[in-house]
């Protein structure tokens, strides 16, 4: 555990979290490109990395959510922060997950709900990575 | 998914029923036979309905057959059977094999492919053609042969004068055939080859025209609607007719989605085909069925199913391709998987002896399961009629475990249906009771 050491309330996130948290954004930014190309093109292999786009955002994003998770629970002072972060965090990951069904239909059964959710997810991974990285990250102090 | 939670050991239920009240909250069996049958509005929810096959041994037990007829076992064993063949001298031969290599593009077709699997049999690929013989007439097949084995998933299987075709899943093949052989001669001879990149839907169902000189080859979409691309689809989905000669081919049909068993028709010579149908669209969508094949016509897959039902997943779409599909004859209801054909004999016993018997190796997109059984569709003036009536049934029984699995079925002349099961590996031979 962290000992006080004048230095800010919280703990900075643990570069592991970091890499994980800032993953999400590049991931569901590339299945909402993939879906835009997809609804442009009609070509399905942009449906198909899509659907791997969100995966690998989910696999990030539960890394993230854990993670999260464990920092709520050994920090010292439960700042609403931490709550704010892991609310966010779980919202991208559950809109994610059911995004990830919905990209498991065939074809343009996919559309337009898929494309819908994807930019909801990527907006909410952006904001669970900012808040993460602006109450939690770089720099530290606030 | 909840499902006959009585014995978990019946069937493996595969859904989250919160997800899926909207979609499977009732899934009748509605009345989806003949010549219109009710089609609801397309819906799925964020899973698609998934009741897999637990499958169980026959123990003691037998499929059921109506009064008056028997059945036995006559083969068993064996290495996945598809379709079968009944010789002039009464020998059948039955094309083993399991086919297609369709890689996984998505998550999906990961888990999905993995869960369908446990509904079928473990046993691998046959790559071969049984012969099984009854010299005696006493309805035992005391003699067992490989007829040719090294094949590439056999499935269609017609005679024509010495010539014996077979439909692998990359190529139709030619073995020379002398009545009374119960081992091929030789290596056989590649007629042509047939469309097999990706072979999602496989089989390669084959009839012989009439008169010898033409042949039938079913071949198979290569996805359930698109979602493997467009370019995919090039020559699937079709009825190709080959010159048995030359090996030439041309397009008959297009736009059957699986086109899994054909026949001719007695007297007419009409091409008669069962096809799969689409999935995912609802427990009730879209029918199988069993239509005359009309030359040059277009079926609707993939942009419409059951003539002008145009399925909004496709993209592009085509409207013109829309408006000149064809409305099949006969639907046999959603999702049984309709897997054998063939038309019945005065043999068979009067009830019996107008119409096609027609395997369904049943359900897998439907919470309550559909199929597992060989129907009767009788025909009035050449053209079916009525409701299917259940022939063999109990391959699945009331308490949910799934014991066989009918694909092809084969009226033998003399006065036989002869049925491939391929989860118990098993060749079933039903009678009327007093005829051999």
């Amino acid at each position: 555990m962290t000992v006080n050491d004048g230095r800010p309330l919280h703990r900075r996130l643990h570069p592991l979290h970091g890499v994980v948290l800032a993953g999400t954004v590049p991931l569901f930014l590339g299945s909402l490109l993939s879906d835009l190309a997809y609804t442009s093109t009609y070509h399905i292999q942009w449906s198909n990395f899509a659907s791997w786009f969100i995966t690998g955002g989910l696999v990030f994003g539960g890394f993230a959510l854990l993670a999260a998770v464990i920092y709520l629970v050994r920090a010292e002072h439960r700042h609403h922060h931490a709550f704010l972060y892991i609310f966010f965090l779980l919202a991208t990951w559950i809109l994610g997950f059911f995004n990830a069904l919905i990209h498991a239909k065939d074809a343009w059964a996919t559309m337009p709900t898929g494309l819908i959710l994807s930019i909801v997810v990527m907006l909410l991974a952006c904001a669970s990575t900012w808040i993460g990285f602006a109450r939690f990250g770089v720099g530290g102090a606030r | 998914m909840n499902y006959f939670a009585s014995n978990k050991r019946l069937f493996i239920s595969v859904i989250v029923a919160g997800l899926l009240s909207a979609c499977n909250g009732n899934d009748p069996e509605s009345a989806q036979y003949g010549n219109s049958p009710e089609l609801p509005e397309p819906q799925r929810g964020l899973l698609p309905a998934m009741t897999i096959a637990q499958p169980a041994p026959w123990g003691d037990q037998q499929p059921t057959v109506p009064q008056g007829y028997s059945v036995s076992a006559i083969a068993t064993d064996l290495k996945v059977p598809r379709q079968m063949l009944v010789l002039p001298n009464g020998d059948i031969l039955i094309a083993e094999g399991k086919g297609g290599n369709a890689p996984a593009l998505k998550p999906k077709d990961i888990i999905a492919g993995y869960i369908k699997s446990k509904g079928t049999t473990s046993v691998e690929s046959g790559d071969r053609l049984t012969l099984l013989r009854d010299a005696d007439g006493d309805g035992t097949y005391e003699l067992r042969t490989v007829f040719a084995e090294n094949l590439n998933a056999p499935y269609g299987l017609a005679l024509v004068d010495n010539n014996l075709y077979v439909a692998n899943q990359d190529a139709l093949v030619r073995f020379d055939y002398r009545e009374g052989q119960t081992e091929a001669s030789g290596a056989p001879t590649k007629v042509t080859d047939l469309p097999s990149r990706i072979n999602h839907h496989w089989t390669k169902a084959l009839t012989a025209s009439a008169d010898g000189r033409l042949l039938y080859v079913g071949i198979g979409s290569n996805s359930n609607i698109t979602e493997r691309g467009m370019i995919a689809e090039v020559d699937r989905a079709m009825i190709w007719e080959v010159n048995a000669e030359t090996g030439a081919h041309r397009p008959y049909a297009t736009g059957l989605r699986n086109p899994t068993a054909l026949t001719i028709q007695p007297g007419t010579g009409q091409l008669w085909a069962v096809v799969n149908e689409r999935d995912e669209i609802g427990p009730n969508l879209v029918p199988d069925y069993l239509t005359s094949v009309q030359e040059g016509g277009f079926y609707g897959w993939p942009y419409s199913y059951w003539g002008q039902h145009v399925d909004d997943r496709v993209r592009p779409q085509d409207p013109q391709k829309v408006a000149s599909a064809i409305t099949p004859d006969y639907a046999l209801g959603s999702h049984v998987a309709a897997l054998g054909l063939d038309f019945s004999e005065a043999s068979m016993g009067a009830e019996f002896a107008d119409g096609v018997f027609v395997g369904m190796h049943g359900s897998w997109n439907r919470e309550n399961p559909v199929g597992y059984k060989v129907v009767f569709v009788l025909f009035r003036n050449g053209r079916p009629d009525g409701q299917p009536v259940d022939f063999v049934t109990g391959f699945r029984s009331d308490d949910g475990k799934t014991r066989g699995r009918p694909v092809g079925v084969t009226v033998d002349p003399r006065g036989a249906l002869i049925i491939a099961d391929d989860l118990s590996n098993t060749i079933w031979r039903v009678t009327p009771t007093g005829s051999q």
